[in-house]
């Protein structure tokens, strides 16, 4: 079985500040990190190594810099890390991300392709389905458990929901997108630190991956940013320490005030 | 000597500060206050290759270097000085040596077990009649067919009563002096060997601190390690490698109480302002950084001196001396900037202060060091 997992390299946001006056992220002097629902997502795919002997590889379309996280999954014990990099790349939305992505995954044998759900930084969620759809794949996202049957080559994935969860089928090949509290990611280990920097990371320019350059780059980019803004907090709720009785009636009146029921 | 990090460390330091974050702070506290060993933290370190951290690939290590070894046991001391030791006495005090003395025979058999963390390793020198003076050693070894027959006791011995493997020191002809002391490998099953009392201790409470009793203990032939007669020097030597470790850990404790103290004091407000807004707090902080950052490079020097086969006796000693009394200053300043809540068990800087006192005593006393360290200077 052959895996891509699909990383991206993020500010890490618990430590981003945000500009009051312009209401952008402060960037300097902040770590990068491994995106969490991408490591999630790593983990997933380590644990088919594991228990199927598969072959994981992993891709982040980035910068040089980018290359930290992908010595980190191969300290996780990733066996093939690339490296997509070129300035014809850059600028790119989600649409150009999963375009230039997808021409790199064509180029591959993958049964499986494993993205996070969405990266901290942007928050969109959209690059990982967005791929399923230019390789004309099926998908699942919000993945938080995957069982593999290696008869039927079908992967049975539970999805998470709201109030719930499915429980649905792929066959391979196929796409699914992982939530990072679905599993606990495996620490590097020391050997595999050790041994992280004699491995190759290879670097792919745009000439690999044979896509339009009105696909990828800020020339495959349709979309522009209006505004972005830092979450509010939400105020504190109220709290009342009223009998049982009282509470639902509170409660009820409470609703209807908001037209709520 | 490169005092900046290189890439590998700076992945070793992330994944590492992430383990005693998650993995070992939790835990601290109640291991302290229950005086228990923490085994689930040692087979999870045991899992990512932190028990065999300088040993080479091809006895089963993870083939890193002693400068690695020693940022593992400061970040985890950093957070639970107990831990820190279990690493440092299991690699320093067992491991090192059957790599400096062992047989071909010996490391096969012993390292990859020690360095998976399957096993889990322990060192006997002291005992109740020698302490610094080491050489008063009472323990004997006789010869016996193909066995050696070890009698005497060993005490406070870390590791004692969940060690596998011991490396014990014994007199074999005390007519010899310190020429007649061998070293010799224990196992935790020979007959005759067992475990004695476990110490109740100020500090570093979940260590497992223990006598070992040698009661006509049948050990083989090929138990022996190194040369006959040169147990004393390996012990010596054994040390000398143990001390930066243990130094490591004082540099934990010392970083661990910073970084409480600089939280504690910027939330804490007196007279409408946080303690940290008085130059009182900033300028004593200032000098205890100071000190905590040079002895991070004393520390550094001396593994880095290990690591690139360069003598390290005096530097060892500096970096244990300095990072043990930095660490004694440290705590006790941490526990004063928070006050009253500082002497009770609400906040970790109580339990820091009982750890740090163990640093400037065990693996030699800070008078100890002086003596190496003026040895090397008047020789």
């Amino acid at each position: 079985m052959n895996i891509v997992v699909c990383i991206k390299q993020v500010p890490d946001t618990t430590e981003v500040k945000i500009n009051p006056q312009t209401g952008t992220l402060i960037r300097e002097g902040v770590p990068s990190i491994m995106n969490p629902d991408d490591k999630g997502g790593l983990e997933f795919a380590l644990q088919l190594k594991d228990k199927y002997g598969a072959h994981v590889t992993v891709i982040t379309m980035g910068l040089p810099q980018a290359e930290a996280i992908l010595r980190e999954a191969l300290a996780m014990g990733v066996d093939r890390a690339i490296l997509l990099t070129d300035r014809k790349l850059g600028g790119a939305d989600t649409l150009a991300t999963s375009s230039a992505l997808a021409g790199a995954l064509r180029t591959m044998d993958v049964d499986l392709i494993i993205t996070g759900r969405q990266a901290i930084d942007g928050d969109t969620a959209q690059v990982g389905p967005q791929i399923a759809e230019h390789l004309d794949l099926p998908q699942v996202s919000y993945m938080e458990d995957l069982q593999y049957d290696e008869a039927t080559r079908t992967f049975t994935v539970k999805k998470q929901l709201e109030d719930g969860y499915q429980v649905l089928q792929m066959q391979a090949p196929c796409v699914v997108t992982a939530l990072a509290s679905a599993v606990q990611p495996r620490y590097m280990t020391v050997s595999g630190i050790v041994t992280a920097f004699d491995k190759e990371v290879e670097v792919w320019g745009a000439d690999r991956i044979n896509v339009p350059e009105d696909h990828i780059g800020k020339a495959g980019s349709p979309t522009s940013v209006f505004k972005s803004f830092p979450k509010q907090l939400k105020p504190a709720g109220q709290t009342f320490e009223v009998s049982p009785e009282e509470a639902v009636e509170l409660i009820v009146n409470k609703l209807k005030e908001k037209h709520i029921i | 000597m490169d005092f900046s990090y290189s890439k590998q460390e700076e992945l070793f330091l992330q994944m590492i500060r992430e383990f005693a974050e998650k993995e070992v702070k939790p835990l601290a506290a109640e291991v302290d206050e229950e005086e228990r060993f923490p085994m689930e933290t040692v087979q999870k370190m045991a899992k990512i290759g932190l028990m065999g951290i300088p040993v080479p690939t091809q006895y089963g290590g993870a083939g890193g270097t002693n400068i690695m070894y020693g940022m593992a046991v400061e970040e985890l001391s950093r957070v639970c000085a107990t831990t820190g030791v279990i690493l440092s006495a299991h690699t320093s005090l067992c491991v090192a040596p059957i790599l400096e003395a062992g047989t071909e025979e010996q490391k096969q058999k012993y390292l990859p077990k020690l360095a998976s963390g399957e096993w889990i390793g322990a060192f006997g020198l002291t005992e109740p009649n020698a302490g610094t003076d080491a050489a008063g050693q009472q323990t004997t070894a006789v010869e016996d067919g193909d066995c050696w027959v070890l009698n005497g006791s060993k005490i406070f011995i870390t590791n004692g009563s969940y060690a596998n493997v011991f490396i014990i020191i014994a007199m074999t002809d005390k007519s010899l002096g310190t020429k007649g002391i061998s070293a010799f490998i224990v196992e935790k099953t020979d007959p005759g060997f067992s475990i004695g009392k476990k110490e109740k201790k100020m500090g570093i409470r979940g260590s497992a601190t223990t006598e070992l009793i040698f009661e006509d203990c049948r050990i083989p032939k090929d138990r022996q390690l190194g040369q006959l007669g040169k147990g004393f020097g390996l012990a010596m030597k054994t040390l000398d490698g143990g001390r930066i470790g243990i130094a490591c850990q004082a540099l934990g404790i010392a970083q661990g109480a910073m970084d409480e103290t600089i939280k504690y004091t910027k939330e804490r407000k007196q007279f409408g302002r946080s303690i940290s807004q008085f130059q009182n707090t900033q300028f004593q902080m200032a000098d205890l950084e100071t000190k905590v950052q040079a002895a991070r490079l004393l520390c550094r020097s001396a593994h880095y001196k290990k690591d690139h086969g360069i003598p390290y006796s005096a530097d060892a000693a500096m970096a244990k001396l300095f990072s043990a009394e930095t660490a004694m200053e440290v705590t006790t300043k941490a526990v004063q900037f928070h006050g009253g809540y500082g002497y009770t068990r609400e906040y970790p800087v109580e339990r820091m202060m009982r750890d740090a006192k163990i640093t400037e005593i065990y693996e030699g006393t800070s008078e100890v060091q002086r003596m190496v360290i003026a040895g090397k200077l008047f020789k």
